[in-house]
């Protein structure tokens, strides 16, 4: 048998596992409906919680940004809402549409003549302040930083000048911003006057008192308005794969296939390099970078992973130009298992540290690995994700899928970690050793979710419980068995957990689904 | 309009504008404020203006900065510093807003205006702001507060100073490092106007917080704050609380930290009095300038001459010297630029003997460079050693081949540098040195390919001959330049009617005539179009320093045979330039 990771061997101490997570459909953001042809704009290509867990950002192939924010927190629901939480016995998160902007345009580069694409490669929240949500974005090129805020509607009911017109008008309360005062002869002759002003005019010790002051009247009504307040552009001659904020709160890096830059949140005009991995003759080339991460406390500590497997750890503390790690992350190869695609499957596709700063867990195109920031040597964890499609590598590699980026994320308690793969399947791993809990879903909106689940099994699970099955799950070569077919155009490569629940939000082609535990 | 008067009609359109939609137009109105206020009264802008300005802030940064600048200053328009607290409402909102620079804007203005508070109004309005925002829910009221407790402090009764003493050290241990950062960065000050008991207490305790912060950024924030706090402590205290704290910071395991120290080393060394700068702060010193990191080297190195200074020129020779040695072979050349950019000033500092024995050698070295920022930085810095000390004899060995092959380096903006140099060399060298040794470099450049070159050149000429005097420029530029104008090369022959406009001035208006006139007006007859219109700008610029004569017999006629050409360029200038005779004639 081909491995099945660390936790394959010995039998499980059943006694001492906790009971797998009884996944649930929870919603679904824009749903494919049968038959309806996905726009290639509309893929979503980003998925981001912020920090509560009480926002939701996801970026797609159209440049655009779309904000979700959670119903079923005190804060937010209404009173209705309250009591419908009264009726559910255990709460979950649930999130509704709140906004969403054009972050990215396409663009061309005339120098290089290279066409940008606008598909947001990435998203990361930052500090909230004032109520204003702030993120940033990129694609290719250019990052993008975003307040996003809920504004009052204001109204403007009284001016001096305008005073009679709009009594005239009878349409005070209903001139908002776009009052009349805008078709006033104001801007040109409005230096002159002014200078005028302060020669000609003598003013009275008690002022005029026909000068008013406009008066605002203030709606309930609120808008929310994205504004772009920062843009750090022309730092990157390769694509941007990943941004990370540091936990500084003033500053966060930007990787591409090469280097890695460090900005501070408030310049935008400079950025330092602190990793660059280009050879000085491009035919030297062997690793590219895939994939960087900041350490959620430790502020001088990053991460970045590469395209041959490894993950470097660097401390930003020892020196200015970081080419030397203080880690390396790296799994020694197993004698005699290479072949033609051992360096391509290596690449890691993603990394993420674990919320206790301790764990890191990377993404290849076989496996998940969590590593242990102690131990360089090899994973604390291997979980098979695509092991049944070893045979296959070969049709892999000819339609390219071979290529795929593929996300993981960890749950806020770092006990379960999840990933993509083809079908739009994902799947959710628990991480205590011994316990083997994997399971498969598919992104889909069947109200059954458990019949979902069950094509999956039934060919391995006639003789057991739920908990042999979940087992079985991680071992067994995969759905193949009774479907037969693997859809390799439909693959869920981006998914995020929430920061402090069980659970998952993942993008399958243009839909957002999200699923609880 | 009824309503208004005709005169009041701008200041009635300024004060709508304030909620116009453009920005611009309310940016002008509030920048105009002071006017609006004006035109209200004292007691409308109390009650009515400024209510209004602090309801009305979600406006743009631009406007709200511009708001916070203008509220600094209109304590005059609301009747005076006994109703100064009215304005503290907009400005503790605009404390708040997330941009940064309109917050530091309004704490500013905050600060300007407490100072003008009475102390009564200061403990009745200014520190209950300060304790709002202090206890704000979100970061970016905290962050501000921390710039306004020096202004609160000092008219505070015991009870509150106690209270905001402990405000503070919450502050530098709020959850946020941005509040931590700014209560870091306003340590000084608000340590300055706490009292002597205090100080060595609570804000001691504070300081050693901040010092030991998990955050970088933070850290480096607290090696500032050593330096103010120093010169707030006895000597005592400073040797026995900050020196450790220096020299812990002097190894720290950011590079960052060590970073500032190596910029800050000099000022500390102040803070801590002489004997233990020899004792403990040297071997710091020493450290940094061994560091590990190019960049701590740079600061280090960068400061190099201020420390010597500080020191006695035996210890200097001893301790710090044998580093410098070191740097001057660095691996980095930015260490190595950044020593050459200062180590001329040690020459004073050591004396003669000390400066041939130990530091030409360095200089030497340095001059020979392969990176020609460093040669360069010798080079600007030559004044410093010559004359005084050591005398350029000594040197011109070793620089001459420098400077020819900086005056050679196949990088234009290095040729560049070293041609803005020249000047200063000349003065130092003498003349009999240039004229034999540099002369024709200068003479070289205005045939360089590189038109900045030609014309940084042309520039160089001007600066020799205000330095040397008219004299030696008609005999040692003047000849050699005007047999120039007969290049092949059409863009040669401008640098050289360009060198001859720059010159003129110096020379006066004989010379000018004499030699120079007959070769601009010979020009006139070029080939070349591009020279023909440059004749003309040529001769516009110089007919103020000409007598009305030549004007009339030489340079006239010269002109209107151009504005006769068939080049539409040509006979533009040409008009030009005889409207410019023209109106000097008729002024005379």
């Amino acid at each position: 048998m081909k491995g099945n990771g660390a936790e394959g061997a010995g039998p499980p101490a059943e006694s001492s596992c906790p009971p797998p997570l009884e996944w649930k459909f929870s919603q679904v953001f824009g749903e494919r409906i049968a038959g309806e042809e996905v726009q290639e704009v509309d893929i979503i290509s980003a998925i981001e919680f912020d920090k509560s867990g009480d926002h939701l950002a996801t970026g797609d192939r159209g440049g655009r940004v779309v904000l979700f924010e959670r119903t079923d927190v005190k804060n937010y629901g209404s009173r209705k809402d309250m009591e419908k939480q009264d009726h559910s016995i255990s709460r979950h998160p649930e999130f509704r549409y709140k906004t969403e902007f054009q972050s990215h345009e396409p663009e061309f580069d005339y120098l290089k003549s290279l066409e940008i694409e606008e598909k947001i490669n990435k998203i990361k929240w930052c500090q909230t302040a004032n109520h204003a949500l702030f993120l940033l974005s990129t694609n290719d090129k250019t990052i993008k930083y975003w307040k996003v805020e809920e504004k009052k509607v204001k109204k403007i009911s009284e001016m001096n000048v305008d005073a009679l017109q709009a009594v005239g008008n009878g349409s005070i309360s209903s001139s908002s911003m776009t009052s009349p005062i805008g078709y006033l002869p104001n801007g040109g002759c409005s230096e002159r006057p002014y200078g005028h002003l302060s020669y000609d005019l003598s003013f009275p010790p008690g002022g005029f008192p026909s000068l008013r002051l406009p008066v605002v009247v203030t709606s309930q009504e609120t808008s929310l308005i994205a504004r772009c307040r920062r843009i750090y552009s022309h730092a990157h001659d390769y694509h941007i794969n990943s941004i990370s904020n540091n936990s500084d709160g003033e500053t966060f890096i930007s990787a591409d296939d090469l280097r890695i830059n460090l900005w501070n949140l408030e310049i935008s005009n400079q950025s330092f390099n602190i990793v660059d991995v280009k050879p000085a003759n491009m035919e030297d080339l062997t690793e590219v970078i895939t994939s960087a991460e900041f350490h959620p406390t430790h502020c001088n500590m990053l991460a970045y992973s590469s395209s041959k497997g490894s993950i470097r750890l660097i401390d930003l503390r020892q020196s200015a130009l970081c080419d030397n790690h203080s880690k390396m992350f790296e799994e020694r190869e197993a004698p005699g298992s290479r072949s033609f695609f051992t360096e391509i499957i290596a690449s890691i596709s993603d990394i993420k540290f674990a919320r206790d700063g301790r764990h890191i867990l990377s993404r290849d195109y076989m496996t998940l690995k969590l590593w242990d920031i102690n131990m360089e040597s090899s994973p604390v964890a291997i979980f098979q994700v695509h092991e049944y499609l070893r045979p296959k590598l070969c049709d892999l590699y000819e339609n390219d899928s071979i290529f795929d980026k593929f996300d993981c994320c960890l749950s806020g308690d770092g006990m379960h970690v999840a990933t993509g793969s083809y079908s739009n399947l994902f799947r959710v791993f628990g991480c205590i050793p011994g316990c083997n809990e994997a399971t498969t879903l598919e992104a889909s909106k069947n109200p059954l979710r458990r019949q979902v689940q069950i094509p999956s099994r039934p060919a391995r699970s006639l003789n057991s419980l739920t908990r042999g099955v979940v087992r079985q799950g991680a071992e067994s070569p995969g759905i193949d068995m009774n479907g037969n077919s693997y859809d390799f155009t439909t693959k869920l490569l981006h998914l995020a957990w929430h920061p402090s629940e069980n659970s998952v939000a993942c993008a399958a082609m243009n839909s957002l689904y999200m699923y609880y535990a | 309009m009824a309503m208004i008067d005709e005169p009041l009609y701008p200041i009635a359109i300024l004060i709508d504008e304030l909620k116009n939609e453009d920005i611009q137009l309310r940016l002008n109105s509030i920048r105009r404020l002071s006017t609006i206020a004006r035109a209200l009264g004292e007691e409308r802008t109390r009650k009515e203006l400024i209510p209004f300005l602090s309801e009305n802030n979600d406006d743009d940064d631009e406007v709200l900065l511009a708001m916070a600048e203008e509220l600094g200053v209109f304590v005059p328009y609301i009747g005076g510093v006994e109703y100064a607290h009215v304005l503290l409402p907009p400005l503790e909102t605009l404390c708040i807003v997330e941009e940064t620079c309109v917050r530091d804007k309004a704490v500013e203005s905050l600060c300007r205006i407490g100072t003008q508070m009475k102390e009564s109004d200061i403990v009745e309005w200014f520190i209950p702001l300060v304790k709002r925002l202090a206890g704000g829910e979100w970061f970016t009221a905290r962050v501000s507060s921390c710039g306004l407790f020096h202004i609160a402090y000092p008219s505070a009764t015991e009870l509150f100073k106690a209270e905001l003493r402990s405000m503070y050290g919450q502050l530098c241990q709020d959850d946020m490092p941005m509040v931590r950062r700014s209560a870091a960065s306003n340590l000084g000050k608000f340590a300055a106007t706490v009292e002597a008991n205090n100080l060595k207490t609570d804000i001691m305790s504070i300081f050693e917080d901040l010092t030991r912060d998990d955050q970088d950024s933070v850290r480096l924030l607290a090696v500032e704050g050593c330096a103010a706090l120093g010169k707030l402590l006895e000597p005592q205290d400073c040797v026995a609380h900050i020196l450790p704290v220096i020299v812990n910071f002097s190894q720290d395991k950011s590079w960052r930290v060590r970073y500032m120290v190596a910029n800050q080393l000099y000022e500390l060394c102040e803070a801590v009095g002489p004997e233990p700068t020899c004792s403990d702060l040297v071997p710091a010193y020493v450290r940094l300038l061994r560091d590990n990191e190019a960049e701590v080297r740079i600061a280090a190195a960068g400061k190099v001459t201020k420390f010597c200074r500080i020191l006695n020129p035996h210890l200097a020779i001893q301790h710090i010297l044998p580093c410098v040695k070191e740097l001057s072979s660095d691996s980095s050349q930015h260490v190595r630029s950044a020593l050459a950019s200062v180590i001329m000033g040690m020459a004073p500092v050591l004396g003669k003997d000390a400066t041939i024995e130990e530091l030409l050698p360095i200089f030497l070295s340095l001059l020979k460079d392969e990176f020609p920022d460093v040669r360069l930085n010798i080079i600007s810095k030559l004044d410093q050693v010559n004359q005084q000390v050591i005398g350029i004899d000594l040197l011109s060995q070793s620089l001459l081949p420098a400077i020819v092959e900086l005056a050679e380096d196949r990088h234009w903006r290095v040729r560049l540098a070293i041609i803005e140099y020249i000047p200063l060399l000349a003065s130092q060298f003498g003349v009999g040195f240039f004229n034999d040794r540099l002369g024709a470099l200068c003479m070289q450049w205005l045939e360089d390919k590189v038109f900045s070159i030609r014309e940084a050149a042309a520039n160089n000429l001007k600066r020799l001959a205000e330095e040397f005097g008219p004299e030696w420029a008609m005999q040692n530029i003047v000849p050699q330049l005007l047999e120039k104008i007969s290049n092949p090369h059409y863009l040669h022959r401008m640098t050289i009617l360009q060198s001859i406009s720059l010159l003129a001035p110096v020379l006066g208006s004989e010379s000018t005539c004499q030699k120079l006139l007959p070769v601009i007006i010979t020009a006139s007859k070029d080939r070349v179009p591009n020279i023909k219109f440059n004749v003309a700008k040529v001769l516009q610029s110089l007919i103020p320093i000409f007598d009305h004569s030549v004007v009339e017999q030489t340079v006239r006629p010269c002109l209107v045979e151009l504005s006769e050409d068939p080049d539409v360029d040509v006979r533009y200038f040409a008009s030009q330039a005889i409207q410019t005779c023209d109106s000097v004639m008729m002024s005379s």
